[in-house]
């Protein structure tokens, strides 16, 4: 912002607000690493306290290691992420490419019922969705999961990616079509590269709630095999007791992957506006 | 070869009517072009010739062969854009080859005909950037390269100097000019900047609200406007159109006279009136003024000339410079 425009006071209450929000989105966080470095008794006694030498345990760590399968339930959790954030860019973009690319009759129409999923919740499908799976015999599988998350995904996907697509030059994909390119040789080599920053915000919204979700999981891929890092931490959680060591400390490493994941896709977010084709 | 056949072309965006039956004939070699106001389509007669946009219906012939059915990368045409719509992660050397690569030609041939082009718009130096390192002019010169590079039978130019400034626009109009006189190869060129058309065009097809309002060379259009649009359209500033009635004239119903064809006096002219407003151009003065019988008249005037507003000054219009119009807009030739 530049000085002229810009007064010390209007800065000033910018960054009391932004302050302020990043301390209430990082507080749980912080409070669940903390905790996960503390001792049992540590945690109920004094749960804001930093771990001192006194209170410091990486028991919860060792449990989690050491009952059930975690890393095991890490890789579920990650291909199931992966795999449907790979489908849903690659058939939203898609499907985002043919409703902003083509003229046809009922294009609106398909791009509403498209984008009609992100106002109905894919739960409220629940019971039809288990029933298919079992009539399919996907249930335990983590095919099952990923196609719920694909269709989970795709309608804000279409939503966003045909927005975008709308921007890219027709004149590219005109120069594309003369010089002979296919129809996917114009959406994979032009198009595509250039919604890249639109794509990454799209991985990004997709991949959170899929790594968080215990729903699906629980009722479509509660075995053994294919539990998810979210419901793997479940089993901490007892209608009595609750380790609570244990449950911090499964959910500390699983915000490991997730942020990594993140910090991927934010540089691409950032490269993919640097391009100076068009004007 | 490059001769094109445009019969009753038609095209509807639903029921909104783009283009009302084009039918033109363009001879090999011919620099051709479309020019009207926005939204006349001109540019999508373009598309469609390019095959970019399917016609309602109609036919295209390219070197006597109906193109209709052919997709655009096998109707022999290349095509500059106004965007320019260079491949953002290729390189110059690459965005002119592609065509050619997917086309099937060989190595030796590519290498060689991008040499060619690239050396005849001297490109030579920039042929391993991308488009995002060079400047507009450059970014067009590949543009235009990369057409150059297809050895097409036909050009086609989208507004290829829009993006450009005033005299970088100059500029690259010499060289199309030049490209044109040494390629002898056929274009056609869509622009709304009757500078342009006037300045490079062989043929110039001046059309409005999707028809043809006329087809002639650019002098032909000066001196013999077929109506009222392609008179007020041609020429800069516009032509004065009068009520007929106002100077007692019978067998028209609106009189042209272009601004150069009206000579200014102090003491005495045909028509008395005020001046309204002076543009001092140096080569030029153009002057506004309101007249009691014409009412408002611009005036071009070749030079250097001291009027002011407000002065009393009388005009006289060349007799033999006057275009007749009747009441539909047509030229009344004598």
């Amino acid at each position: 912002m530049s000085k002229a425009r810009s007064s010390f006071l209007r800065t000033g209450f910018v960054h009391v607000a932004l302050i302020a929000y990043t301390l209430i989105a990082l507080f749980p966080v912080f409070l669940t690493l903390v905790n996960s470095l503390k001792s049992r008794n540590a945690i109920f006694r004094e749960p804001m306290a930093l771990p001192t030498p006194k209170t410091f345990s990486l028991i919860g760590y060792e449990t989690v290691l050491s009952q059930g399968d975690f890393f095991g339930y890490f890789q579920n959790s990650l291909i199931v992420t992966v795999v449907s954030i790979a489908l849903v860019l690659l058939f939203g973009a898609m499907a985002a490419f043919a409703l902003s690319e083509y003229r046809f009759r009922g294009n609106m129409l398909l791009g509403l019922y498209l984008a009609l999923g992100i106002m109905i919740p894919i739960r409220l499908g629940t019971v039809a969705i288990l029933q298919g799976m079992v009539a399919t015999g996907l249930v335990n599988t983590l095919t099952a999961l990923i196609l719920v998350y694909t269709a989970q995904g795709l309608p804000l996907a279409i939503f966003i990616l045909s927005e975008f697509m709308r921007t890219v030059s027709d004149d590219l994909k005109s120069a594309g079509r003369i010089d002979g390119l296919s129809e996917y040789a114009i959406f994979f080599r032009l198009v595509l590269p250039l919604v890249r920053p639109a794509m990454a915000t799209v991985a990004v919204f997709t991949m959170i709630p899929i790594w968080n979700d215990l729903w699906f999981p629980l009722i479509l891929a509660p075995g053994e095999a294919t539990k998810t890092i979210t419901l793997g931490a479940q089993m901490f959680i007892g209608q009595y007791v609750t380790n609570w060591n244990a449950v911090l400390s499964a959910l500390s490493l699983a915000i490991l992957p997730v942020l990594v994941l993140y910090v991927i896709f934010s540089r691409q977010l950032i490269r993919g506006i640097t391009s100076g084709a068009v004007k | 070869m490059g001769s094109l056949q445009l019969s009753s072309i038609r095209k509807s965006f639903g029921t909104h009517e783009v283009l009302k039956g084009i039918d033109l004939e363009v001879k090999d070699g011919e620099f051709v072009i479309f020019v009207g106001p926005s939204g006349c389509g001109k540019s999508t007669l373009l598309r469609v010739i390019a095959g970019l946009e399917d016609a309602t219906s109609g036919s295209v012939r390219i070197d006597g062969a109906e193109v209709v059915n052919t997709p655009p990368a096998k109707r022999g045409i290349a095509m500059v854009f106004q965007s320019y719509a260079l491949y953002p992660h290729l390189t110059v050397k690459d965005n002119m080859g592609l065509g050619l690569k997917q086309a099937g030609e060989g190595k030796a041939v590519i290498e060689e005909r991008v040499a060619k082009a690239s050396t005849m718009l001297s490109l030579d130096p920039y042929l391993a950037r991308r488009p995002a390192e060079l400047s507009g002019g450059q970014r067009q010169r590949v543009a235009i390269g990369r057409a150059i590079v297809r050895e097409p039978k036909l050009f086609l130019f989208d507004e290829p100097l829009s993006n450009l400034d005033a005299a970088l626009r100059v500029q690259t109009r010499l060289e199309i000019a030049a490209l044109h006189r040494r390629l002898k190869a056929t274009m056609i060129y869509v622009t709304h900047d009757q500078v342009e058309a006037m300045t490079l065009a062989d043929k110039i097809v001046v059309l409005s609200a999707g028809a043809i309002e006329q087809i002639g060379s650019p002098m032909e259009l000066y001196n013999r406007p077929a109506n009222l649009f392609v008179a007020g359209f041609i020429g800069s500033p516009q032509m004065n159109f009068i009520e007929a009635g106002r100077l007692n004239e019978t067998n028209a119903s609106t009189i042209g006279i272009r601004p150069e064809h009206i000579t200014l006096s102090r003491e005495a002219g045909t028509w008395k009136g005020r001046v309204e407003h002076v543009e001092h151009l140096g080569a030029d003065t153009i002057v506004y003024l309101e007249t009691d019988v014409t009412g408002l008249l611009t005036v071009r005037l070749f030079g250097e000339h001291p009027y002011a507003a407000d002065d009393i000054v009388y005009a006289t219009p060349d007799a033999a410079s006057m275009h007749r119009f009747d009441a539909e807009g047509r030229a009344i030739r004598a």
